[in-house]
C-alpha cells in the first residue's frame, strides 16, 4: 500500500516539478508549483511529520505560491511579448543538472546509513514545541527576527516610491 | 519557595546598572545620579526582602542546607568550576543588613554630599560599592566572593580618596589600598593551595566531611594543610577586617566622606573580613587548637588595643574608627572560639549601631563646618572634639540618634549591643569555665571586658566633649542641625540599634537568629553552635563596666572648657601620649617596612639608571641602529622593488586579464558555481570515498 | 511496509536537479525563484527523510526543514519584492538584461 501512496505522490512531485521547468506560460508553470508542493505534503505524511505537512501546505502552498502568483500578476506586461523563457545557456543547464543527478544517485546506492528501526510515539508535536523552545530556543528566536527584518526590507523595496514626490 | 530565591542573582544587579548608567550616561546630572543609584539599592533592597522570605518560608532545610545556583563557569576539561550564588540562613541575614544599611547611607549621602564637584562619581562608586558587597554575600563560592573583596577594596581605594586634593587623603588611599593588599596576596594563596587540593572552591563542596577529612589529614611543610589555609585565609580577613597587626590603615581611611566611613569602613566591607571567616569556619575547626586560636588571639589583643587608642584621640571620626577596629575584635574573638553565631550577630548588630554613630558624627562635622563658615572661620577643624561642645540644645535629633548608637554601642540593657556582645562574653565565659584559670578564654574574656569599659569611657568621652558643656568655639555655637535627608536615615538606624537585638534574644526559643543562621555549619562538629543560655553574671558584670565607664567619661568631660588640658591626659602622662601615637606602631612600620623598601628602590634605581642596565640598554639601542641602517638599504632594493612592487605588478597584470570573464549574466555565475561545486562533490565521491 | 530511505533520497535528488535545470537555464527571475523553492524542499524531503530514519526518536530532522521553510519564506519574500522594484525600474524582469554589474 504505501509504495503504492509514494509512487502517487512521487508523480504529484516530480511531474509538477518538471512542468514547472519546462512550460511556457508562468501562469502554468505557478500552477505546476502548486502540485509540486501538494506532492510533497503527502511526502511528508508518509514520513511521520504530519505537522510538517501542515505548515508545507500554509506556507507553501498558501503563501509562497500565492506570492508568486501575485508577483506574475504584477509584472504581466513581460508576458505578453510571448518570447522564449530559456536563456542561451540552457543546454549546458541541463547538462549540468543531469550530470548532478547521476553523480548524486551514487549516495543513496552506495552508502550505509545507521539505520534505526525505532518508532517514535508520534507526539511529534509535543516534541516540536518543547525542542523550539528548548534547546532551539535562540535559532528560534534569530529566524523571527529574520521574518521580521525581511517583511520590513520587503516592504522598503517594493514600496513605490515614484509618487511620494516632495510635499 | 524556590521561587523568590530565584531572585538572588537580581540583588547585586541593580546597582551595577546605577554605576554604569551613572558613569557612561548621567555623571552631569548631579540629582538624577543620585536617585539612580538610591534607586538601584532600593530595588536591591526589595529584592532581598523577597530573597528573605523565600529564606524563611524555604524553612529549615534552606536555612540550614542553603539554596544554590551553581554556573558552569570555564569548563576545560573534565574539570567543570562552578561559579554561582547561594543562599541560606547566614546569606539572608547579611541581606537584611547590606542592602538596608546601603539605602539608608545613599539616602544621607544625597544631602550630605550636596555642593561637592564630584557629586555624581561619589554615587556612581558607592553603588559599584555595594555591588562588590551584595555579590560577596550571595556568592557561593571563593573565587567570586574574593572577585567581589577585590571590587570593594578598588572602591575603597577611590572613596578614601576622594578628595584627593588633599596629600593626606590621597596618602590615606594608598595605604589602605597596600595595607589591605598584603591580606589579599595571603588570601590568594589560600584559595590556590585549597583548589591545588580539592579542585574546587565552592563552599558546601569544601565542607563536605570527607573533604575536610583529607585537608586535615594532609600535611604540607609540617603542619595540616587545612589549618596552613586557614591561616591564610585569615591574613586575609586581618587586612581586610583590619585586625592587628593590619588594623594601621582604617583611622586614615577616614580622611574619605563621612558616608563612606559609615558605610564602607564600619558596616560593610571590613565586616567582610569577618564574614569570610564565619564562612569558612568548618575549615578553621577542622583541626582542634590550630587555627582557630589564632583568631582569638588576634581578635583579644584588637579588641583590647583598639579600645585602648580609642581613648586619646581628639578626631571625632578616629574615635569612631578605633571602636570599629575594636569591636571586629570581638567578632573575632566569638568566631575563635567557636561561636559562629555569636559573632554574626555582633557583626548585624554592629553594622547598624556603627553605621549610625559615623552618620551621626559626619553630621555633626556638617553642622560645625556650617557653623565655622557662618562665622567666616577657615581655621577650626571642624572633626576635633576639641572644638566642639554643648551641640545638644542646637541639634536635638541627631543628639538622640547619637545617644541611642552610643547605648547600643556600650551595650546598655535593652538595646542591641546589649544582647550581641554579652553573647561574645558569655561564650568566652563559660569556655573559661570549662577550660580553667589563664586559658584562652579567660584571656579573651578579659580583653573583652576590659575593651567593653574602655568602649564606654571613650563613647562617655565622646558624648560628654560634643553634647554637653559650653562651645568652645564660635563654630560651634553656630552649628545647625542638617535637613531631614540626613535626620531621617539616623532615626531608622536608631530605631534598628535599639531593636535589632531581640531577634536573637536568649529567652525566646533560645535565639531565633540561632535557628535561622546559626545552623549553617551543623555538619561541622568542632563549633559551639547550640544556643548559649542567659549568662546571668557576666550581663551584671558588663552592665556595670559600660556603666561605670561611660560615666566616668561623660563627668570627666562634660564641663571641658576651651584650651583646658585633657584630663585624661593629666591622669595618665606618658601613656596617654603613647596611647594617643597609636603605639607608635606606624612609626615602626615606616622604620622597618617603608624606610628599608625605599631604600632597596633606591638602590634599584641606582642600578638601573647608572650602573648596570642602562648601559646595556645604550649598547643594544646603537647596535640596533647601525642594523637598521643595513636593513632599510635591504628593503629598499629587495623587498620594495621585488616584493611589494612586483606582486602589485603581478597582480595588476592578472586583474586585466580575468575582469574579462565578468560577463555580468546571472545565469552564467549560477552556473559556474552549480558545475565547480558539482566538481568538487564528484572529486570527494570519486577520488576519497572509492 | 516502509519505504526506504533510498527512495526518498532518490526522488529528493530529482527534484534538486529539476529545480537546479529550472534556475540555471531560465532568462525569467519568477522562474528561477521557481527553481530555488523546488531546491530547497528537495533539501527538506532529505532531512526529514533522514529523520525518519535515522533518529526516528528525535525531531531534529523535522526542526531544520521548518528553519528551512521559515528562510524560504523570508527569501521568497524578498526576493519578490527585489523583483517587482527592478520591474518598475526596467519593466523588464529578464535577468539576461540586467549585466550592469560587469567591468
Amino acid at each position: 500500500m504505501e509504495p503504492f501512496v509514494f509512487f502517487i505522490f512521487s508523480i504529484l512531485t516530480l511531474g509538477g516539478a518538471l512542468g514547472v521547468v519546462t512550460t511556457k506560460n508562468l501562469y502554468y508553470a505557478a500552477l505546476f508549483l502548486i502540485m509540486s508542493f501538494s506532492g510533497m505534503a503527502g511526502y511528508f505524511v508518509l514520513l511521520d511529520a504530519g505537522f510538517l505537512a501542515a505548515v508545507q501546505i500554509v506556507v507553501y502552498v498558501g503563501a509562497i505560491a500565492v506570492l508568486i502568483l501575485f508577483a506574475i500578476m504584477l509584472s504581466r506586461k513581460v508576458m505578453t511579448r510571448n518570447e522564449p523563457l530559456l536563456n542561451r545557456q540552457w543546454g549546458l543547464g541541463l547538462a549540468t543538472a543531469a550530470i548532478f543527478f547521476f553523480v548524486m544517485l551514487a549516495v543513496p546506492l552506495n552508502v550505509k546509513w545507521p539505520l534505526s528501526n525505532e518508532v517514535s510515539s508520534g507526539n511529534e508535536l509535543v516534541q516540536l514545541g518543547l525542542a523550539f523552545l528548548g534547546s532551539y530556543v535562540i535559532p528560534f528566536e534569530v529566524v523571527s527576527i529574520l521574518l521580521l527584518v525581511a517583511l520590513i526590507g520587503a516592504i522598503i523595496l517594493a514600496r513605490d516610491t515614484s509618487d511620494v514626490e516632495v510635499e | 519557595m524556590e521561587k523568590l530565591l530565584l531572585l538572588t542573582p537580581l540583588i547585586p544587579i541593580f546597582p551595577l546598572l546605577a554605576f554604569v548608567i551613572i558613569i557612561f550616561g548621567a555623571n552631569k546630572n548631579n540629582k538624577l545620579s543620585a536617585w539612580l543609584a538610591i534607586g538601584g539599592i532600593g530595588l536591591s533592597t526589595l529584592t532581598s526582602w523577597l530573597v528573605i522570605a523565600g529564606t524563611i518560608m524555604g524553612g529549615h532545610h534552606v536555612q540550614a542546607e542553603g539554596w544554590r545556583l551553581p554556573i558552569p563557569w570555564m569548563p576545560t576539561g573534565e574539570i567543570v568550576f562552578n561559579m554561582g550564588v547561594g543562599v541560606d540562613g547566614f546569606t539572608a541575614a547579611m541581606l537584611f543588613m547590606v542592602p538596608l544599611v546601603c539605602l539608608l547611607i545613599f539616602i544621607y549621602a544625597s544631602e550630605y554630599m550636596e555642593g561637592d564637584p564630584r557629586y555624581a562619581r561619589f554615587f556612581a562608586y558607592v553603588s559599584l560599592f555595594a555591588f562588590g558587597m551584595l555579590t560577596l554575600v550571595i556568592a557561593d563560592n571563593l573565587l567570586l566572593l574574593f572577585m567581589a573583596w577585590e571590587v570593594m577594596g578598588l572602591c575603597s581605594y577611590l572613596l578614601i580618596g576622594f578628595w584627593f586634593e588633599k596629600t593626606s587623603a590621597k596618602r590615606a588611599g594608598l595605604k589602605a589600598f597596600l595595607t589591605t593588599r598584603i591580606g589579599d596576596v595571603l588570601l590568594f594563596a589560600g584559595m590556590l593551595i585549597l583548589y591545588s587540593y580539592t579542585r574546587t572552591l565552592t563552599f558546601h563542596e569544601l565542607f563536605k566531611p570527607e573533604t575536610l577529612e583529607m585537608l586535615s589529614g594532609t600535611m604540607m611543610w609540617g603542619i595540616p594543610v587545612s589549618a596552613l589555609i586557614s591561616l591564610l585565609v585569615f591574613g586575609g580577613a586581618v587586612g581586610k577586617s583590619a585586625q592587628f597587626p593590619l588594623h594601621v590603615w582604617l583611622p586614615d581611611a577616614m580622611e574619605g566622606p563621612t558616608p563612606v566611613s559609615a558605610l564602607i569602613h564600619a558596616a560593610t566591607m571590613v565586616s567582610a573580613g569577618v564574614y569570610l571567616v564565619a564562612r569558612m569556619l568548618p575549615l578553621f575547626a577542622i583541626v582542634p587548637d590550630g587555627a582557630l586560636r589564632w583568631v582569638a588571639i588576634i581578635g583579644a589583643i584588637t579588641a583590647f588595643f583598639g579600645a585602648t587608642i580609642g581613648i586619646a584621640q581628639n578626631d571625632i571620626k578616629r574615635v569612631l574608627a578605633y571602636s570599629t577596629i575594636s569591636q571586629l575584635g570581638y567578632m573575632m574573638i566569638a568566631l575563635g572560639l567557636g561561636g559562629f553565631l555569636a559573632g554574626v550577630f555582633h557583626l548585624l548588630t554592629h553594622a547598624f549601631f556603627k553605621a549610625l554613630l559615623f552618620l551621626g558624627s559626619g553630621s555633626i562635622i556638617h553642622a560645625v563646618e556650617h557653623g565655622a563658615h557662618h562665622v567666616n572661620d577657615h581655621h577650626t577643624d571642624p572633626q576635633d572634639m576639641m572644638n566642639m561642645g554643648g551641640l545638644y540644645g542646637r541639634m536635638k535629633r541627631t543628639a538622640w540618634a547619637y545617644f541611642f548608637g552610643t547605648a547600643a554601642l556600650i551595650g546598655i540593657f535593652p538595646l542591641a549591643g546589649f544582647w550581641s556582645k554579652d553573647e561574645i562574653l558569655a561564650e568566652a565565659w563559660l569556655q573559661w569555665q570549662e577550660a580553667g584559670f589563664m586559658s584562652l578564654p579567660f584571656w579573651a574574656w578579659l580583653a573583652g571586658t576590659l575593651g567593653a569599659f574602655l568602649t564606654a569611657l571613650y563613647m562617655g568621652r565622646q558624648i560628654g566633649l560634643v553634647f554637653f558643656g559650653k562651645p568652645r568655639t564660635e563654630a560651634a555655637a553656630h552649628a545647625q542641625e542638617p535637613g531631614n535627608r540626613m535626620t531621617i536615615p539616623l532615626l531608622v538606624l536608631a530605631f534598628f540599634a535599639a531593636t535589632l537585638g531581640f531577634i536573637n534574644v536568649p529567652f525566646i526559643k533560645g535565639g531565633w537568629l540561632h535557628h535561622f543562621a546559626g545552623e549553617v555549619h551543623a555538619a561541622s562538629h568542632a563549633l559551639h553552635l547550640e544556643a548559649i543560655p542567659f549568662q546571668v553574671s557576666v550581663a551584671v558584670v558588663s552592665s556595670i563596666v559600660a556603666l561605670g565607664g561611660f560615666f566616668l567619661g561623660w563627668a570627666m568631660y562634660r564641663n571641658l572648657k576651651a584650651g583646658q588640658q585633657d584630663p585624661l591626659e593629666k591622669m595618665l602622662g606618658p601613656v596617654f601620649t603613647v596611647l594617643k601615637n597609636k603605639y607608635y606602631v606606624d612609626e615602626l612600620y615606616t622604620a622597618i617596612f617603608i624606610k628599608p623598601t625605599v631604600k632597596l628602590a633606591t638602590l634599584c634605581a641606582k642600578f638601573d639608571y647608572d650602573w648596570v642596565i642602562n648601559p646595556i640598554v645604550n649598547t643594544v639601542g646603537r647596535i640596533g641602529v647601525v642594523s637598521a641602517i643595513i636593513s632599510a638599504k635591504f628593503d629598499e632594493i629587495v623587498i620594495d622593488g621585488l616584493g611589494v612592487l612586483g606582486t602589485a605588478r603581478f597582480f595588476k597584470w592578472t586583474g586585466k586579464e580575468l575582469r574579462l570573464t565578468q560577463s555580468g549574466q546571472v545565469s552564467n555565475y549560477l552556473l559556474t558555481i552549480a558545475l565547480s561545486s558539482l566538481t568538487l562533490v564528484g572529486m570527494y565521491l570519486f577520488f576519497i570515498r572509492m | 511496509m516502509t519505504i526506504p530511505l533510498s527512495w526518498w533520497l532518490i526522488s529528493a535528488t530529482a527534484l534538486f536537479s529539476i529545480g537546479l535545470y529550472g534556475v540555471l537555464s531560465n532568462k525569467n527571475a519568477i522562474a528561477i525563484l521557481m527553481g530555488l523553492e523546488l531546491m530547497l524542499n528537495a533539501v527538506n524531503i532529505n532531512l526529514v527523510a533522514f529523520g525518519r530514519h535515522i533518529t526516528p526518536l528525535e525531531v531534529t530532522g523535522q526542526i531544520f526543514a521548518i528553519f528551512v521553510i521559515a528562510i524560504a519564506a523570508a527569501e521568497a519574500a524578498v526576493a519578490l519584492a527585489i523583483i517587482i522594484a527592478v520591474y518598475r525600474q526596467r519593466t523588464s524582469i529578464n535577468v539576461e538584461q540586467l549585466d550592469s554589474m560587469r567591468f
